[in-house]
This record gives C-alpha cells, sequence and structure tokens, in this order.
C-alpha cells in the first residue's frame, strides 16, 4: 500500500478543507442574500426578511424562464445525445483518415470561448439564413446549445467504450444477431450509463449557459441566466436572484447525486 | 438473433455488417453534417466578415476585402496588450486550479474513505449547477473593500486584492474548477495502487512518488481540464466585468464591438480562435484529448 | 446656454435644406449638415389591431406584472386592445440597433446613442403624430432633438430622460463638490476612489469638462469632436484611468461599489442614488453633464403597425408614462405624469422632471457621427466606431 505519513494526510485533508470551504463560502454568501431585505445583495446583511422568498414564490416571470431553460436544456440534450453517442461509436470502433480531425471538430465546440460561437452562430442567422427566409427563431438557441453540448456525451460514452470489451459485439455478430440487436442487446446496455451521465452534464451545461444564450435567444425567450442578467441591469429587485440560486443549488442535489452514482456504476464495472 | 419479421431491415443489417465503411459513414454523417453545417460555416462566415468593413455611421457591414481590421488590431497596442493580458489570465487560472486540483484529488482517492469520497466527489461538482452569474455576483461581494474577504483578514492586519486583476483570476478560478478537478481526481483513482506500492517500496518518498509517478500519470487529465479552464477564461468577459474594475479582457472588446463594428469583433474573435487552436495543437500529441 | 436652445432651429432647417438638395448619399458635403435619410413613409392611418407587437425595450419600460406584482401596465392594454405585448429585454444600445436590424420588431425604447443610427440606417419609420394624440403634452425640452428629429420629421415619442450625476458618499466626502474636477484631476482627494462609467459614451462626459476648462480647444458640443478634441478627452481619460477604483456598466456594481466603500464618488443615476439612500448624496456640476434620453421609434417596416401606435399613445399617456418613469427611475416626458397625486409630484421633483434650467444644463448621448453636429464644416468629426477603439485604448 501506498503509504502516506501521517503529518502528509492530515495537510491533504487540511488543504482539500480549505479548498471545499473556498468553495462554499460564496455560494453560502448567496444563500444568506436570499433572506436579505435590501434590494441589492450586500455584507455585512443588516435586516432580514422573507419579502424577497414570497416575491418569487409570486413571479410568473421566474416561472417563465425556468421553463425555457428546461426546454432548450432537454431539447440541447436529445440532440447531443444522439449526436455524441453516433460520433463516439465511430471514433472509437473505427480508425479512419481524419480520425483526429473529427475528434477536433467535435471538442471544438467547448474549446473556443462562449463569445466566439454565440458571434459566429448569430452572424450565420442574421447573415446568412434570414435573407433567404429561414428565422430561426427558438430553434436558433436550441441548436447553439446542442452544438457545445454534445462534446459531454461524446467524452463519457467514447470513454466507457474504450473500457468495454469489443468481443462482446463480435460474439453476439457471431452468433447471427444484427447489427441493431446487438446494439440493442450488447452495446447499448454496455454504454448505457454513461450515455446518461453525459445527458446530465450536457443539461447542467445548457442550463447555466449564458454568453451563447446571449447572442442566438429570440425576441421575447429570456432563459433563466438571461432573466438574471436582465434584473443584474436595472435591479429593483435584483435579491430575487439569491432566492432562484438558493432553490437552483439545493435541487441540483438531486441531478449531482444521480450522476454520481451513474459514474460510480460505470468505474465499478 | 434473426428478425425474419423485419427482412428490409435484415438485409440492411447484413449488408451494413458485410461493409465496416458503410457503417462508419453511417455513424459519422450525422454528427458531422451538424458540425459542418452549423458550427464550422458560421466560424468561416466569421472569418470572412473579418475582411469586411462597417458603416462609420449606420453600422452596417459593408461585405468586400480589407486586411484593415488585422493591420488594425496588429498596430494598436491597447489591443495587443489586451490580447497578451487575457492570455496570461488563462494560463494562470490553469495554472491555479492545477494547483488545488492536485491535493484535493490525492486526499480524495487515496486518503479519503469510500463514503467520503463519494460525498466529495458531488460537492465538488454540485458548484458547477449553481449558475454562473450568481457566483459571479457572489465574488464581487466578497471582494468589496467592507466586504467578507477584508472582514475575515483585518484581524490578522491584512486585506485583501480588492477589484482588479488578482479578484479576476481568482473568481476565474473558482468558476472553472470543477472543471479540472474532476478529470483529476478520476485520473488518479485509476492510478493502479501497486504502482504506488512499488515505487515507495523501492524507497521513494512521498513527494518523489508524486512527482516521478503521479504527476506525468495525471498529465493526460491536466490537459483535458485545462482546456476547458483555459478557453473559458480566454472567452470570459461578464466575471471580469463584475470583479475587475479597470481590467480589460479580450471578451470586452470583442462585446463592446460585437453590434457596432461586427467585423473588427470578427477580427478580434481571431485572437482566441488562434490562442485555443495553438494550445489544442501543442497537447495533440499527448493524446490529451481523448481524455477530456 | 445650451446649443440646442439657440441653434436647434437652425440645425433642423439645415437638415431640411439638406434633404432636398441632394442625394448622394455620401454625406459631410461642405455646404452644410446633411444626413441621408432614406425616405420611409409615416403609417397612415389607423387599422384593426393585428392581435399582437414585439417591442425592444429597456428593462422595466415594458411590465406586465409577472416580475413584479405592482408594475404592470401591459395587462389593461392587452385587454383593451387585443394586442399581445411580446418584449425583449435590450441591455445596450448596440444590441437594440442590432436587434431592430433583424425585422423581428414593431418597436424599439431607443436611447440617443441608438437613435440617428436607425433613422440613418432606415430602420425606423417617422411618426404620424396624428396618431399618438398624447403628444402634444410631453416637455418641450424632450421634443424636437437632433437624435430623433430629423428634416423635420419625429422619429421618436419621448418617454423619458435623466441626467449623469455627481454621486458622493457624505461621510467620506464632506464638502459637497460642486465641479466634475473631483473625478478628472490628479490632485482629487478622492483619488483611487473614483467610478467611472464604462461606455464610449464616457468620452462626452471628459469632453463637457474640458470644454469648461480647456475652452481653447474650441469644443461646442462634446459629441461633436474633430481628432485633436478627442485625443485631449482620451488623454483626459488615461490620466484619469490611474484614480478611478471601477468602471460601472450595469447599475447593481454601481450601487454595491459605494455600499462596499470601494468608490466614494463618481458618475451616477438618480436612481442609483434613490436605491442607495441614507448616506449618499448627488448633484449636477457646474460644468453641467451628460444624460439620456429615451423614445419610442416604429420599425420602418412593422409587421403589427397598429398594435404599435396604440401601444405609442397608450404609454404616452399621464398615468403611464407616469408607471414607467416612476418604475425605472427616470424624468417622465409627458408633463402631465407629474400631476395627479403626490407620488408622481414627488417624483418630478426628484427628477427635475419640468425644470428645463436644469435640463438646459445636460447634454443628451447622442451618436457622434463623421459630419460635426455642431454646425462645423472644415474638419472631419469622429464617428462612434473611433470613440469605441479610442475607448480600448482608455482601459488598455
Amino acid at each position: 500500500m501506498f503509504h502516506l505519513s501521517r503529518t502528509t494526510k492530515w495537510a491533504l485533508g487540511l488543504v482539500a478543507a480549505a479548498i471545499l470551504t473556498l468553495m462554499y463560502a460564496p455560494l453560502l454568501l448567496v444563500m444568506a442574500n436570499s433572506f436579505n431585505d435590501a434590494q441589492i445583495s450586500s455584507w455585512p446583511i443588516e435586516s432580514f426578511s422573507l419579502r424577497w422568498w414570497e416575491r418569487a414564490i409570486e413571479s410568473q416571470a421566474i416561472l417563465d424562464a425556468l421553463w425555457v431553460s428546461v426546454l432548450t436544456a432537454l431539447g440541447a440534450t436529445a440532440i447531443a445525445l444522439v449526436l455524441g453517442s453516433l460520433a463516439a461509436l465511430a471514433l472509437q470502433r473505427y480508425s479512419f483518415f481524419g480520425k483526429n480531425a473529427v475528434n477536433l471538430l467535435i471538442i471544438l465546440p467547448i474549446a473556443l470561448p462562449g463569445i466566439v460561437t454565440g458571434v459566429a452562430l448569430n452572424n450565420t442567422y442574421k447573415n446568412i439564413l434570414e435573407p433567404i427566409g429561414i428565422h430561426v427563431g427558438f430553434f436558433g438557441l436550441i441548436v447553439g446549445h446542442a452544438t457545445f453540448c454534445v462534446v459531454m456525451v461524446f467524452n463519457n460514452v467514447q470513454a466507457r467504450l474504450g473500457r468495454m470489451n469489443p468481443r462482446l459485439e463480435e460474439a453476439s455478430n457471431d452468433m447471427g444477431a444484427g447489427l441493431w440487436t446487438t446494439f440493442r442487446r450488447v452495446t447499448f446496455p454496455g454504454f448505457r450509463t454513461a450515455f446518461a451521465a453525459g445527458g446530465l452534464l450536457a443539461f447542467a451545461l445548457s442550463f447555466d449557459e449564458i454568453v451563447v444564450s446571449i447572442f442566438t435567444a429570440p425576441p421575447g425567450v429570456e432563459t433563466l441566466p438571461l432573466w438574471m442578467l436582465n434584473n443584474m441591469a436595472r435591479p429593483n429587485q435584483q435579491s430575487l436572484l439569491n432566492v432562484v440560486a438558493t432553490v437552483i443549488i439545493i435541487v441540483s442535489m438531486v441531478p449531482v447525486y444521480l450522476s454520481q452514482r451513474l459514474s460510480r456504476d460505470v468505474s465499478a464495472n | 438473433m434473426h428478425d425474419m419479421r423485419r427482412p428490409t431491415a435484415h438485409r440492411l443489417s447484413t449488408a451494413l455488417h458485410a461493409r465496416p465503411r458503410l457503417r462508419l459513414y453511417g455513424l459519422l454523417s450525422l454528427p458531422l453534417l451538424w458540425m459542418f453545417g452549423v458550427y464550422l460555416v458560421s466560424l468561416a462566415m466569421l472569418l470572412v466578415t473579418a475582411f469586411w468593413t462597417t458603416d462609420p455611421f449606420t453600422s452596417k457591414v459593408i461585405p468586400g476585402f480589407t486586411t484593415r481590421n488585422f493591420e488594425n488590431i496588429l498596430t494598436t497596442s491597447s489591443y495587443l496588450n489586451t490580447a497578451g493580458r487575457t492570455v496570461g489570465i488563462a494560463f494562470l487560472v490553469t495554472l491555479l486550479c492545477a494547483v488545488f486540483a492536485l491535493p484535493l484529488g490525492i486526499f480524495m482517492a487515496k486518503v479519503a474513505s469510500a463514503r467520503w469520497r463519494n460525498f466529495l466527489a458531488m460537492a465538488i461538482t454540485l458548484p458547477l449547477w449553481a449558475g454562473y452569474l450568481v457566483k459571479v455576483f457572489a465574488m464581487r461581494i466578497s471582494f468589496g473593500e467592507n466586504g467578507p474577504v477584508n472582514w475575515l483578514l483585518d484581524p490578522f492586519g491584512l486585506s485583501g486584492p480588492g477589484y482588479g486583476l488578482p479578484a479576476v483570476v481568482l473568481t476565474l478560478t473558482y468558476l472553472w474548477f470543477p472543471f479540472m478537478a474532476l478529470p483529476v481526481y478520476t485520473a488518479i483513482r485509476q492510478i493502479p495502487p501497486n504502482l504506488f506500492d512499488a515505487a515507495s517500496d523501492l524507497g521513494a518518498g512521498t513527494w518523489r512518488v508524486i512527482r516521478t509517478v503521479v504527476l506525468p500519470l495525471l498529465m493526460p487529465a491536466m490537459i483535458a481540464g485545462s482546456v476547458f479552464t483555459f478557453s473559458l477564461s480566454m472567452g470570459d468577459f461578464i466575471g471580469t466585468q463584475f470583479v475587475g474594475a479597470k481590467v480589460q479582457m479580450l471578451g470586452t472588446v470583442i462585446n463592446q464591438n460585437v453590434n457596432l463594428n461586427p467585423p473588427l469583433a470578427a477580427a478580434l474573435s481571431v485572437i482566441p480562435i488562434v490562442a485555443v487552436g495553438l494550445y489544442l495543437f501543442a497537447v495533440r500529441r499527448t493524446g490529451a484529448l481523448k481524455e477530456l | 446656454m445650451h446649443w440646442r436652445a439657440t441653434s436647434a432651429a437652425g440645425v433642423a432647417a439645415a437638415l431640411m435644406l439638406a434633404a432636398c438638395g441632394g442625394d448622394d448619399g455620401n454625406g459631410g458635403d461642405a455646404n452644410g449638415f446633411m444626413l441621408d435619410v432614406p425616405d420611409i413613409p409615416a403609417h397612415g392611418e389607423l387599422g384593426e389591431a393585428e392581435g399582437e407587437v414585439n417591442i425592444i425595450a429597456w428593462p422595466g419600460f415594458v411590465e406586465d406584472g409577472s416580475n413584479n406584482p405592482d408594475a404592470d401596465w401591459v395587462s389593461e392594454f392587452t385587454a383593451n386592445t387585443g394586442c399581445v405585448v411580446n418584449r425583449r429585454i435590450g441591455e445596450t444600445s448596440d444590441q437594440m440597433v442590432t436587434l431592430m436590424r433583424s425585422g423581428d420588431y414593431d418597436l424599439v425604447s431607443a436611447s440617443g446613442d441608438a437613435s440617428l443610427r436607425l433613422i440613418a440606417g432606415g430602420d425606423v419609420a417617422p411618426i404620424n403624430l396624428d396618431l399618438v394624440p398624447h403628444f402634444g403634452d410631453l416637455v418641450d425640452g424632450m421634443k424636437g432633438q437632433i437624435y430623433d428629429h430629423v428634416n423635420g420629421e419625429a422619429y421618436g415619442v419621448p418617454i423619458g430622460r435623466g441626467a449623469n450625476i455627481l454621486q458622493f458618499n457624505s461621510d467620506a466626502v464632506e464638502t459637497p463638490p460642486n465641479s466634475w474636477n473631483v473625478v478628472w484631476e490628479p490632485d482629487s482627494p478622492y483619488a483611487g476612489d473614483i467610478i467611472a462609467y464604462d461606455s464610449p459614451i464616457y468620452i462626452a462626459d471628459a469632453a463637457v469638462y474640458l470644454m469648461h476648462h480647456e475652452p481653447d480647444l474650441g469644443i461646442t458640443n462634446p459629441y461633436a469632436l474633430d481628432s485633436d478634441q478627442l485625443d485631449a478627452a482620451v488623454e483626459l481619460l488615461k490620466q484619469q484611468n490611474s484614480l478611478v477604483s471601477e468602471y460601472w456598466a450595469l447599475y447593481t456594481n454601481n450601487v454595491s461599489s459605494f455600499q462596499s466603500g470601494t468608490s466614494v464618488v463618481g458618475t451616477s443615476w438618480q436612481v442609483i442614488l434613490n436605491v442607495l439612500g441614507d448616506g449618499y448624496d448627488g448633484v449636477l456640476p457646474v460644468e453641467g453633464s451628460t444624460g439620456w434620453s429615451d423614445t419610442w421609434m416604429i420599425a420602418a417596416e412593422p409587421k403589427n403597425p397598429n398594435c404599435a401606435y396604440m401601444w405609442l399613445d397608450w404609454s404616452t399617456q399621464p398615468e403611464i408614462n407616469a408607471a414607467i418613469s416612476q418604475n425605472f427611475g427616470m424624468a417622465p416626458a409627458n408633463a402631465l405624469a407629474c400631476e395627479g397625486s403626490e407620488e408622481n409630484e414627488a417624483h418630478c421633483e426628484i427628477y427635475h422632471a419640468t425644470d428645463e434650467d436644469y435640463y438646459a444644463n445636460v447634454w443628451f448621448w447622442t451618436t457622434p457621427i463623421e459630419q460635426c453636429i455642431d454646425g462645423r464644416t472644415d474638419v472631419r468629426c469622429t464617428s462612434y466606431q473611433e470613440w469605441t477603439e479610442a475607448w480600448a485604448s482608455v482601459k488598455g
């Protein structure tokens, strides 16, 4: 066994504790500020109240924005699941000329800064598609999100496929199973958990995305992050953001727990 | 198993089975069509726009061909400084993320109990979901003159960095840290324990084991994480708006020009494209991109 | 005296002459001020409501109660006219211009730094004032401005205005300043604690200061700077850069900068000062200041012109104009919005709504263009693009 001295273990533990404290202190600040009576988050908090929680519960705008965000994330995730898995199967199971280029192409949307992706898509929608009569509308936002979500599914599935035994598929084929049957009975069950974990990550990425959304959201469509930004610009009620964030932080424990379970299954296999 | 009810599907399946190339094209066609049709075409168009001009009055784009936008960038010291500063920030953020991720990863993978390990893995993922803007604003409050950072440091006679370059670096590090911490942790877990044992049996000290055995094995994971931390930092303009005080980043300038002077914004966008491109090219040979 | 009060008529006449005189479209004619404006007809008469209207607006201008149950002047409009309002929040003037060009919108709440661009770009149409009966109640100071009134035709229906004031922390700044010198001069006692606005249009603030303190530069309008004058303003801004604690663009950041003690003095808006409350104060310094004024503009080819005109008149009536301006925090355009209730009167008092002497000292944001809008014809003035590049160099 790898022997870390007691001191080293303690030192590592302290560093880890410090890092986690630093990670969570700002989140606690946000949560505490959701009970701040003031219009704008502050420190120290001078008087506490529940008024922003009451306002948030009544707010139709928050629900609308939440709905838009969920729809966008679902759409983007669905596309990403299909495209990401197809690409992962192709790259993991075949070798061909230009494989590295394809790999790079899939990574590119996440590797290039969001502002580049956003500006590029915005430019295409406005200067190429609209003049020929194609109005992408809400779909444009989903397309933008899907493009950088593909890589999340692709990575997870590809990594999983790499650890799977390809002989299983060969055996299935040898025993006369069709391609589709093999995929359905052997291949897919093998990477199912990675598929789901990738989907969850893609959903999270889309749900919190703001830069690409700024440039691709059509009239009247406000995702939750866009709603937040708009309330930062003219915050008669910036404190509402803290309430929304607090709820998101608490609710997101569910998908985080799920994806944790899923990836644990993967490493256990 | 043969599916006799669907002879066409079966025939297709057999045909595909006999022709792996066809299968490959089938798999690749949809993703490639998307990436080319949606993304590369858009990027290419953006590059074309960089050679256009803008009517100074109406800010309408006028197609044509001029290298003026690029000459402008290359001869204006403020753009060059901003580009250099942005790349520097991106490197620093990446470095800090890696420095923090390593001890945390070792602790999680090699010291913590299984129960704690899973808990910690969730704990570093959760902030990713908490909302970018909210985290940025929390950092803004933290670094304020009378904010919590100074409040904590004051008893020790210290004061925090306030708004500015250090705050930008720390904020971006905070935002992108999970993207580095997760792959590093996963990679440390995948290092076979007997490798550690062998090294320590041979008498290597803890730090030496980390330096000579762990770090090289972690490089691909770190590089994979760094692609996120580096490129996300390269494009950020909202973080610096909140904690940057006077710091101008490339994203700031691109954003300022995106509606007013799209060709200049497009030309400026080439800088992060080139920077990230060079970075990807440099790390590709390490095989790290497969770990992303 | 403000140029607008004295020479607005002259400029308007020049514009009219130019419009009749030629159509060669290159601008900058040596004979005078000339704006080549595409000939777009105003809407003829009010017809059936189309059932919807698409509006780009600043946050707080178009509220249906969903964000704040107390702010709702859309629901009643929809109930009365059958026009459903689709709102898109604009974050910056530049973005609003771009969005307007997408053709998806019928109306925009344009600030002065967007309106000239929209008019010259042929993106907005003149307004048929007969269809906006409440236009007559608007305060004089907001009608007929160069940035929304070209060639004798109105392109905008005013909504409200505000000045960029000098805000300070009363504890830290003991003697209330009456000059902008506390934010510009290196010997300012508040060096290091000064907040400045983060936008190329802030160059005009430097120009206003230079106008009074460096008369030799010959600046007569902060939005008409030749390249020497622009250089001088940029020099001043670079000098200020070392005194500045931070630049603000988002209103939230201004508030938190003062609350956290990061800044103690600097440019701000009345509405921000109101949020800060006790312990903070603001003045309009002797040099005067810049400011902003917003108007509704209608698209050149609106999909829903009738609903758009219905909105124009609806939002201009005193009660609604009062609601918008109080929700946003600005001086209402409709003089009658200052009457009827103590709340209305108090609001107009704070924002100097009907105080034309106050606003005579305020230079409302106007897009800088190559033609000098101060009437000079012997030089080329600097455009907003040049300002934007200059601004990038100020922040380095």
